[in-house]
């Protein structure tokens, strides 16, 4: 049951990632996004980190996709249609691509993974207790770092999309 | 952990995810799909953190720290460069690659 489930949210993330960076509708490029982050969210309950899935909903399928569906809307005309890739390109960035696939599928397919018998469910209190513990192998300067990241990130993008038009 | 689904077929999953993105990344031609396919790079390398730390370092936790951080940083870099599209569409009215390119010669 569980395979068959896998089975179908990889179909469905492989084919809306295509669709996603071979559509040429802009806002449609966004909404087949949209599915792909979701069926990564499944993915992320059906190995037990529903912790990970719903910070994965609320941040990419609530903000992200928000902003990107903002920007969209606010530069382009909703009909507009993107231009074309021109073949020669399309061609050398699959076969590089493909390369790249290829190599790493086989380094992948080859390793001798060891697996572990049994996992444990993880509960939200540790991972709190290891993001804000102090002892060795805590996480607290780096929650910290992206604490004061974010805050940076903020009063940036303020200011950036604030700009002033030059070309007056 | 799924039943019945080994590490290799989560990981051969997530680097097909991979190089979608970086195919994206080579052929679109717009600032805000290049973003979306940076995007798909980034959850798939968050998804493979994830599928290590499960399958092979189950009681250990660095995985998951880590993939929080990874969408803390995406949604971070998205808020950043969505705030200079919009900002670069005010001074050259386009978002186009071929058209940004007042700081290249």
């Amino acid at each position: 049951m569980e395979r068959i489930v896998f089975y179908i949210l990889a179909l469905i993330i492989v084919v809306f990632a295509i669709a996603s960076v071979s559509s040429r509708k802009i806002l449609r490029a966004v909404i087949y996004l949209l599915f792909v982050l979701m069926g990564i969210s499944g993915i992320y309950f059906m190995v037990d980190y529903s912790f990970l899935g719903a910070i994965q909903l609320a941040v990419y399928g609530g903000g992200v996709i928000v902003l990107f569906i903002f920007s969209v809307l606010l530069v382009h005309h909703v009909e507009l249609e993107l231009e074309v890739t021109p073949l020669r390109k399309k061609l050398i960035a699959g076969a590089v691509v493909l390369t790249g696939l290829g190599i790493s599928l086989w380094a992948i397919l080859t390793f001798p993974f060891q697996q572990a018998a049994a996992g444990r469910t993880i509960e939200v209190s540790d991972i709190g207790h290891k993001l804000l513990s102090v002892d060795a192998g805590g996480f607290i300067l780096p929650f910290e770092v992206i604490s004061v990241l974010l805050f940076a990130v903020m009063i940036g993008a303020i200011v950036i999309a604030k700009g002033k038009k030059l070309n007056k | 952990m799924i039943e019945g689904i080994s590490i290799y077929e989560i990981l051969t999953l997530s680097t097909v995810v991979f190089f979608i993105g970086v195919y994206g990344f080579f052929t679109r031609e717009n600032l805000i799909t290049i973003l979306m396919s940076i995007e798909l790079i980034l959850n798939a390398s968050a998804l493979n953190f994830v599928v290590i730390n499960t399958y092979l370092y189950p009681d250990f936790l660095q995985g998951t720290v880590f993939s929080i951080f990874i969408i803390a940083m995406a949604a971070a870099e998205t808020a950043l460069a969505i705030a200079i599209i919009i900002n670069l569409y005010k001074l050259v009215n386009s978002v186009e690659v071929k058209d940004t390119d007042t700081l290249k010669y």
